[in-house]
């Protein structure tokens, strides 16, 4: 089932929980709602499922094209998840899952034999068919979360919403079902939304993200997309560390203290206030000048126990620059801490009142 | 020096236990004040209700109670805690859904409202039904144009009844309700379950163990109440007293067994009520205690 979203704002007495807001979500595709809390991520998501009803006005909903806008949320053919489970705590698994069956009117409701079958057969999805007579409050948080992802599936929804599917567990977990999660949409081909904080989580599981900030949507697109072409300063600073250098555009080159660097955008002579983003992966360091753009500091600190060894410096101007090297090189380098070295970025960031340029230094 | 040691070792092993305890002359004097305190005010009572009734001999107990106007007695009072306590029931439950699930104007004031019949003594509320409904009151004169009898009648016991016991189960339930928050509820919903659905199978079984206990201490009130209900009553022998009127009536007329016969019932319900009381309070703090452990904070916009 497909998903518009249209013009659609919300407010909470005097807090606007969405601002205008528009999305387009194709059939059967994985979307992402990445944003911090309070972005209004769970807002979109719970109004798309008929749980809140948009401010009144010109916001529409469309299901299959379909306006949806005042329909009951029972009748939106959705499913579900809800981040801390909302499981039926004083029903077995078994119940729970079948809970949606056993509503319906009695003339679409399947025989009890059928909802039996069904039921398990969902529960062996989630693999949980050995839990069907056990209580929510005797099984793990994620137990718990797959049997609210199997109640949700039983009414053979055409749209499946989760709210933080993972957020409540802890990590080893949360990477484990999420790739679960991956591997069942790939099976089922349901269209989906999630909504997540963790932009590791968006990047990895989604076919297209969507960044929210303060009820906005910054930016949509592929992990890719996102990752390596970032709309916004918010985008770039959501989605992992930066260094962030303070500087000005003048004619054709941005400044940032020590750093010069080629900026051909710029729109007039005048100088303006701009700043620059660097990714601790996207500097490298040097024990000499080399004629590239760059800056001389002293290393402080020097983390080797991780995947990349982290580096921390502060520039001759008293800026604290973060820098990830590969061990390689930093083995080549022999690098100690006091020493004073020359960092050099690869690629830097540059953004002028928001707007967004990748300049390769 | 070996027993200087010894003692030494002694002291060692006592000393957690001086840490976290009282010496024992001050336990075995704080335990008998306080069983003391109950004997006397609670047991002997008690004990007293029973050995009055039967002073002359069972057969006089249940001849008491076998009496006409003791009969009717009893049977208004259960007349009037059948219509007060469901009546109540169905408010609390509705009063309670609407302030822990929903948001609307005047939630402060209904919370405030319904804990009136708390604050103010029962005798006035009695006078207040006496005030309205009563020969000189506001609507009385309607009333009796059209032969409707409230005050010296049965309706003006039960709406008093009804006034006395109207916070009990809204008071049990409303910290339960919001403590469950709507997520269960919106999941259901999204599921497809009606509203009704949504009620009797998520809503209901939630809230079982809070709402017996609100409907027991009810039920108690409602069959044990004396102010109010003794304004608007009229002490009509056989017509309008309940049994807590009747028990006053006969005392009054020194037919001691009578009264303390009709008293053994009402103390009789009061144990059978504790011992109600107590299992439901048990698995409503178990449930609450659940509650508390699984529920995290409610979702972020």
């Amino acid at each position: 089932m497909s998903i518009e979203v249209r013009n659609v704002t919300k407010h909470f007495g005097d807090f606007g929980a969405l601002k205008n807001v528009s999305l387009e979500v194709r059939t059967g595709e994985l979307v992402a709602l990445l944003g911090p809390s309070g972005s209004g991520k769970t807002t979109l998501l719970r109004i798309i499922a008929g749980l809140e009803v948009p401010d009144p006005g010109e916001g529409l909903i469309l299901l299959n094209g379909e306006d949806v806008t005042v329909r009951h949320a029972g009748s939106r053919q959705v499913g579900f998840v809800f981040q801390h489970y909302a499981l039926f705590r004083h029903m077995t698994v078994f119940e729970n899952v079948a809970f949606g069956l056993r509503v319906r009117p009695a003339r679409q409701r399947p025989s009890k034999t059928e909802i039996r079958q069904r039921v398990m057969r969902l529960l062996k999805l989630v693999q949980l068919d050995w839990l069907a007579d056990r209580y929510p409050g005797q099984l793990s948080g994620g137990q718990r979360q797959r049997v609210a992802l199997a109640r949700a599936l039983a009414i053979e929804p055409k749209l499946l919403l989760l709210d933080e599917p993972f957020g409540a567990l802890d990590a080893r977990i949360r990477e484990e079902l999420r790739r679960w999660l991956r591997r069942l949409h790939d099976e089922l081909h349901v269209t989906s939304v999630f909504v997540t904080h963790d932009q590791e989580e968006a990047l990895e599981v989604a076919d297209r993200v969507v960044i929210m900030n303060e009820g906005r949507i910054e930016q949509t697109g592929t992990p890719e997309e996102v990752f390596h072409h970032p709309a916004s300063e918010f985008v770039i600073e959501f989605l992992g560390h930066v260094n962030i250098f303070h500087g000005r555009i003048e004619g054709d080159k941005a400044i940032f203290g020590p750093l010069e660097v080629e900026y051909s955008d710029s729109p007039t002579d005048v100088v303006l206030p701009a700043r620059g983003l660097v990714r601790p992966y996207h500097f490298d360091l040097a024990l000499e000048a080399g004629g590239k753009p760059g800056f001389r500091a002293t290393i402080l600190h020097i983390n080797a126990a991780a995947p990349q060894v982290k580096i921390e410096l502060l520039s001759d101007t008293g800026q604290s620059v973060h820098v990830e090297l590969p061990h390689d090189r930093y083995h080549e380098l022999g690098l100690a801490v006091s020493q004073t070295v020359f960092v050099t970025p690869r690629e830097i960031n540059v953004f002028v009142d928001n707007r967004a340029a990748a300049v390769p230094a | 020096m070996q027993i200087g040691q010894l003692a030494n070792a002694t002291r060692q092993a006592r000393l957690p236990d001086r840490a976290t305890t009282e010496p024992l002359w001050v336990r075995i004097l704080l335990t008998s004040m306080a069983m003391g305190f109950v004997g006397l005010f609670l047991l002997v009572p008690l004990a007293a209700v029973f050995s009055q009734a039967l002073a002359k001999g069972i057969d006089a107990y249940f001849g008491a109670l076998a009496h006409a106007d003791a009969l009717a007695a009893i049977r208004l009072t259960l007349l009037t805690a059948a219509i007060a306590v469901p009546l109540n029931l169905v408010f609390g439950i509705a009063a309670s859904w609407a302030i822990a699930k929903f948001e609307f104007v005047g939630k402060s004031v209904l919370i405030t409202l319904i804990d009136l019949p708390f604050a103010v003594s029962p005798v006035v509320s009695g006078v207040i039904y006496v005030i309205l409904f009563g020969m000189q009151g506001y609507f009385g004169p309607w009333l009796s144009r059209h032969n409707v009898e409230i005050i010296f009648a049965v309706p003006g016991i039960i709406l008093a009844t009804v006034f006395v016991t109207f916070p009990f189960v809204a008071r049990e339930l409303i910290p339960l309700m919001q403590a469950q928050g709507t997520e269960e509820e919106e999941a259901a919903v999204s599921l497809g379950a009606s509203g009704w659905q949504t009620f009797f199978r998520v809503t209901l079984p939630n809230i079982k163990w809070g709402l017996l206990y609100g409907v027991i201490l009810c039920n108690a009130r409602a069959m044990g109440e004396f102010g109010a209900v003794s304004v608007v009553s009229g002490h009509v022998r056989g017509v309008t007293n309940t049994m807590p009127l009747h028990v006053e009536i006969l005392y009054n007329e020194y037919n001691f067994v009578g009264a303390f016969a009709v008293a053994s019932l009402l103390a009789c319900l009061a144990l059978v009520t504790l011992a109600l009381k107590s299992l439901a309070e048990w698995r409503f703090k178990q449930q609450l205690a659940e509650e508390s452990v699984e529920r995290g904070p409610s979702y972020e916009y």
